[in-house]
């Protein structure tokens, strides 16, 4: 196999808060290879934004790294210099947000931004406008040339994350991150941006992490899969294994609540019974135990990292069939 | 956007006249006759009845309002019965004094204020900070005369670095100048504080916004992330917190010019309150309000043409 572009090593990282320390992610890892599209997927607040961020490390101020790594080609990003780093922000790893109705500046043309955005290249102004309609043109703008010149406020959810999938894609990164790049938008929307980035995968030469809470996304998307609870990664699987083999109770109750699940409209959509633990106080146990339905007394000890194949392992005491 | 200006336009004029209505209301509420306090106790009834004619004042009231606007409307302020100059002309020399006195404090408010705001962010939570906050407050809450006495008492008096009163020698540019730099500083110290405060919290507000965090994701160097995509929203509500200002920075021009003994729109409207002048104190009330009006309309359509949003909410 080849060297991985992205590795994220047992990363631990905790926000300060008026009421005392939150850890958003305790010893999450994750790998990406290069040609890959990574799927990382979990309910609201189990840290994916804050995984997410790590990656070019432009977490919150009130964010600390408490413990771990972050290696992009092996080299750790979050001890290099500053001036370093930002050198590979947009460039070598870019990012896709999770709400295009506030991602661009108000006050600047959507051109002056993506001219911006290529800063690092040193070409005239003229050839960096061409790159952005080009790219606009790619996502399937209408009207390049038209959006250019428009303000964001001027475009629809829709058309601004486009717009912002083209500015990802304008310096040619080796990482693309989408932080719930569908959550934001209508299903006729989300079912188009889907679309166009299965398109964008199949000459995507670097690696894509996807981050979302809707499993379908997942499907339709990824190769591989991380599935989070509680600032923890609690399964890593291939997509087909994950949807037809899932190890742990968690994904099995994902995969139980999603709509695009069930074959006919249920009246009410099922949903996890119980809430996420306090990341202020985490149990020293399975921080999934109060919601899970096979829980016993063992669950109340950290649960180990059951490895059951090359590809697959959850975080989980019965995994694999262990009583 | 033209219909806005029109819009705009046509509002200002009629704040104007409902203004300038008020001030003749209250001229005739506050009690003594013109022409007796103008002429002393000692005056004959006979020179009181000239006066009070060559002021118009024995005309009706509506008579008198409608050809003050009748005249004004053709650039006639009337006549000072006391130096028979026509107002305008004093105005017109009073004015530019005020108004170079006010551009020039307005000018220390905006370079000093954004500057330390801004610092404040660039540091926030910081010493420097703290420190900046501390000034920005104190610089506020001390009134303007208070400010302008102890400037004149450190920097005149005991310096001796600076002049005490005056504009400085006519023809004489740095006298002129030297003559500036105490005034406008009493008049602008209080909106250095103000706009450093308003330039820290709307900066910081936006700082966190996700747009900034999209302009840094791509990498740009935070020099440009604070001064292209962070400042110049920042400066959109401060336009028109400025323009609201220059009201209350031209009233404190007035206490201002009393303390350094300044020519000016505040010397002469104070001088013409106390002898009753009226010809002229509704002269330069008429030409302060219609200033006022006309700076907070170009500060309107000025953030229609900074900000798109405001521009095409305008135009729907
Ligand atoms: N700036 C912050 N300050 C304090 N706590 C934060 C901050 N940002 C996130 N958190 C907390 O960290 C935890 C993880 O947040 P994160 O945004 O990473 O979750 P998420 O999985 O992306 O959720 P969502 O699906 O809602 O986007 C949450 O409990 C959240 O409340
Ligand atoms: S460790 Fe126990 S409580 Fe946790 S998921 Fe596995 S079975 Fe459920
Ligand atoms: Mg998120």
């Amino acid at each position: 196999m080849t060297d991985p572009l992205l590795e994220i090593d047992a990363l631990s990282i905790a926000y300060h808060t008026d009421h005392g320390r939150l850890s958003a992610l305790r010893g999450a890892s994750l790998i990406a290879r290069a040609g890959e599209v990574i799927g990382i997927v979990g309910e609201s607040g189990c840290g994916k934004s804050t995984l997410a961020a790590s990656v070019i490390n432009l977490l919150p101020a009130a964010a600390e790294v408490t413990n771990g790594a972050v290696r992009y080609k092996g080299q750790d990003i979050l001890s290099l210099h500053p001036e370093a780093q930002r050198a590979l922000r947009g460039q070598d790893i870019a990012m896709i947000f999770q709400d295009p109705m506030t991602a661009f500046n108000p006050v600047l043309t959507m051109g002056a931004q993506l001219v911006d955005f290529q800063h690092a290249a040193q070409i005239p102004r003229a050839e960096k406008l061409a790159r952005a309609r080009t790219l606009l043109a790619r996502v399937g703008m209408p009207d390049p040339d038209l959006t250019l010149r428009r303000y964001p406020h001027q475009l629809s959810g829709g058309m601004r994350q486009r717009v912002a999938i083209a500015a990802a894609l304008l310096m040619n990164p080796t990482i693309l991150v989408a932080d719930e790049p569908t959550t934001a938008l209508d299903v006729t929307m989300e079912a188009q941006i889907i679309h166009l980035l299965r398109d964008l995968r199949r000459d995507y030469q670097g690696a894509i992490l996807v981050i979302t809470h809707h499993l379908g996304v997942v499907a339709e998307l990824c190769d591989r899969v991380y599935v989070m609870y509680a600032g923890e990664v609690v399964e890593e699987a291939l997509v087909d294994d994950l949807f037809h083999a899932p190890l742990h109770p968690y994904t099995s109750a994902l995969i139980a609540c999603d709509p695009g699940h069930f074959e006919q409209a249920t009246p009410i959509l099922p949903t996890i019974p119980g809430r996420l633990p306090d990341l202020r106080n985490p149990p020293i146990g399975c921080s999934f135990a109060p919601r899970c339905p096979i829980a016993s007394e063992i669950c109340a000890t950290p649960p180990p990292r059951m490895q059951i194949s090359l590809t697959q392992s959850a975080l989980c005491h019965k995994a694999g069939g262990r009583p | 956007m033209l219909t806005y200006a029109i819009k705009r336009i046509a509002l200002a004029v009629l704040i104007l006249f409902v203004v300038m209505l008020a001030m003749y209301g209250m001229v005739f509420l506050v009690p003594g006759d013109p022409a007796s306090v103008a002429l002393g106790p000692r005056a004959t009834p006979a020179l009181k009845a000239m006066l009070t004619e060559r002021m118009g004042l024995d005309q009706p009231v509506a008579v008198q309002i409608w050809r003050f606007f009748a005249n004004a409307a053709q650039g006639d302020l009337g006549i000072d019965v006391w130096s028979k100059r026509p107002v305008l002309d004093q105005i017109l020399e009073a004015f530019p004094q005020t108004l170079l006195l006010g551009t020039v404090a307005l000018a220390w408010a905006l370079t000093l204020g954004i500057t330390l705001g801004v610092l404040a962010v660039v540091y926030r939570g910081t010493f420097i900070d703290r420190a900046l906050g501390l000034i920005s407050v104190s610089f506020i809450s001390v009134p303007s005369f208070v400010v302008a006495i102890y400037l004149l008492l450190i920097f005149a008096v005991w310096l001796q670095w600076l002049p005490a009163i005056g504009a400085g020698k006519s023809g004489d540019i740095p006298s002129q100048i030297k003559a500036l730099i105490l005034p406008s500083l009493a008049v602008g110290i209080g909106w250095v504080g103000y706009l450093a405060r308003m330039v820290r919290a709307s900066m910081l507000e936006i700082m966190a916004a996700n747009h900034i965090r999209t302009a840094r994701a791509f990498g740009l160097p935070e020099r440009k992330v604070v001064t292209r995509y962070a400042l110049r929203l920042a400066i959109v509500p401060t336009i028109s917190v400025i323009a609201v200002g220059l009201g209350s920075i031209l009233s404190s021009a007035v206490f201002v010019e009393t303390v350094f003994s300044r020519p000016g729109i505040g010397t002469l409207i104070t001088g013409a309150v106390f002898k009753r002048n009226y010809p002229v104190v509704m002269g330069t009330v008429l030409v302060t309000t219609a200033f006022y009006l006309l700076v907070i309309t170009c500060a309107d359509l000025l953030i229609a043409k900074l900000d798109p949003r405001v521009r095409d909410a305008l135009a729907r």
